[in-house]
């Protein structure tokens, strides 16, 4: 469903990443993992042209997103996407938040809009916030009303960008727990995470990046219960158990 | 040793210096108080500053004519300078350089001339030289002037505040699909708005006072206003007393003004 060619992107002098090829099928649910600063976001932000790559190729279903005459608009339609600082509208009702690009882009009916905002918010806990404003909810609801927000556009496929890095650790299962569920439902997912147990648990892949490049990938239980790489076993070690690795 | 030389020689503590400094303070202005109600002529003053037969002679003209006309041309001018304002703003941020070049060139001129000099200018300077008047008469005129002079400073208040919006809101609204247009519109103008209105409300209240300029236009009986219609009245009646009174007429607009700015201000510091 997406694929990579050979990605590069740089930020002046500063080249983030270095050559990616990387591919997902449709309903696959890939974790990328890896130290700050490795690329993992730049990535993701590549995908939907968040980030103009320098060189490369993405390809989404039959569209070339790198292809300068295609039109952006649409194919980022079809892929939802969230983010490590949710940003939810903050001058909109939860359920405005919701229906805004409903009606403004897909031209839904105010009523069709509603009906999916609800349908969304159900499914993702929400329910009973949905006239309340972002200022209102806790992190946790924010970023599960923008998980919301991006279902609503009924995507093909769902980016996370370290969606539960800006959150208190006692409130990161709800959201992990939706997406679990979106994973269950057969939804293409992307998740840059330092949640070793969620990707090692939901992921049908996992990508460790370092310095710009995918240096291992595999089924989760091998990438992250016994990596090849000796850069992966380092950087595992210090995230699974920070203690130890401290001591070590 | 030495300390306690230097604890004797201050003599004074800090507490009996305030104490002092401050008695003497209330001093002060207590002789000035003092002064001014025993040797001030209170009749006299009375009759230049509060003539009460004057006043009734002002209403309700000054209400009637002179306020509604300063709100009118303010309020008028203000619309105009936001639209354009607003267009300006958003040239500044164009990728396209000849718009950003455009509009840098716009708000220096408008900001470094005098609101005075353009208003002769359109009220005079133009008609003068292409032989044609601006529609709309006074009313038009002024909307122009002062509307291209505040267009100006409202552009840049409108720049700081769209780029005040995080760049993340931008990013969340192109990532659902919205067109960079749309964005704009839906996301972020909207909030860039709340940042600045209480820039905004200020501009309101110098553009209250700036329509004082309209007497540069000449202007008859029914499109004076406050300031105007204050100085004709001096000249009619002999008195100070309605230039006090257009001056509390102004107090009425830009009083409550001021207290929305505050709580609006107040109302963002809290948000935050």
């Amino acid at each position: 469903m997406i694929e990579i060619r050979d990605l590069h992107k740089s930020f002046g002098s500063l080249e983030v990443l270095k050559g990616i090829d990387f591919g997902v099928e449709r309903g696959e649910v890939v974790c990328v993992i890896g130290p700050s600063g490795s690329g993992k976001s730049t990535l993701l932000r590549c995908i939907n042209l968040l980030e103009q790559p320098t060189s490369g190729k993405v390809r989404i279903g039959d569209d070339e997103v790198t292809d300068p005459d295609v039109d952006i608009d649409a194919i980022r339609r079809r892929i939802g996407m969230v983010f490590q600082q949710f940003n939810l509208f903050p001058h909109l009702t939860v359920t405005e938040n919701v229906t805004i690009a409903q009606r403004r882009v897909l031209r839904r009916s105010r009523s069709e809009a509603e009906r999916v905002a609800a349908e969304n918010l159900a499914r993702v806990g929400l329910a009973d916030k949905a006239q309340a404003y972002p200022a209102q909810l806790s992190g946790g609801q924010q970023q599960r009303a923008a998980i919301a927000r991006a279902l609503a556009m009924g995507p093909e496929l769902m980016l996370f960008d370290e969606p539960t890095s800006s959150l208190d650790p006692e409130i990161v299962g709800d959201v992990l727990a939706v997406m679990r569920g979106l994973a269950q439902d057969g939804m293409t997912m992307i998740v840059v995470t330092h949640e070793m147990s969620f990707a090692r648990e939901v992921a049908d892949r996992v990508v460790f990046m370092d310095d710009g490049v995918i240096l291992e990938e595999g089924p989760a239980e091998r990438v992250i219960g016994s990596p090849v790489q000796d850069r992966t076993r380092r950087f595992l070690a210090r995230v699974l158990d920070p203690a130890a690795a401290e001591l070590s | 040793m030495v300390r306690h030389e230097a604890r004797v020689g201050r003599r004074l503590t800090r507490r009996r210096r305030g104490q002092l400094v401050r008695a003497g303070q209330y001093t002060l202005l207590a002789a000035a108080v003092l002064a001014l109600a025993l040797l001030a002529n209170w009749e006299r003053i009375g009759e230049a500053f509060f003539d009460v037969d004057v006043i009734r002679e002002l209403f309700p003209e000054i209400i009637t004519v002179a306020l509604k006309n300063t709100v009118l041309y303010t309020l008028c001018a203000f619309a105009f300078g936001l639209v354009l304002g607003l267009v300006i703003a958003l040239m500044r941020l164009s990728p396209v350089a000849a718009y950003r070049a455009l509009a840098i060139v716009y708000i220096e001129f408008f900001r470094g001339v005098p609101a005075l000099l353009v208003l002769i200018g359109f009220g005079y300077g133009i008609p003068i030289a292409l032989n044609t008047e601006l529609p709309g008469g006074t009313l038009g005129t002024i909307t122009v002037a002062l509307g291209l002079v505040a267009a100006a400073y409202m552009a840049e208040t409108f720049r700081a505040g769209i780029q005040a919006v995080p760049k993340g809101q931008m990013e969340a609204a192109r990532s659902l699909g919205m067109s960079h247009g749309r964005a704009l519109v839906s996301i972020v103008i909207p909030q860039a708005f709340r940042i600045i209105l209480p820039p905004l409300t200020n501009e309101l209240v110098l553009l209250t006072k700036d329509s004082s300029l309209v007497y540069l236009l000449g202007v008859t009986l029914p499109t004076r206003e406050l300031a105007k219609f204050g100085r004709d009245s001096l000249n009619q009646y002999v008195s100070m007393t309605p230039i006090l009174i257009a001056g509390l007429a102004y107090l009425i607009i830009t009083v409550p003004l001021g207290y929305v700015v505050r709580r609006l201000e107040a109302q963002q510091a809290k948000a935050r």
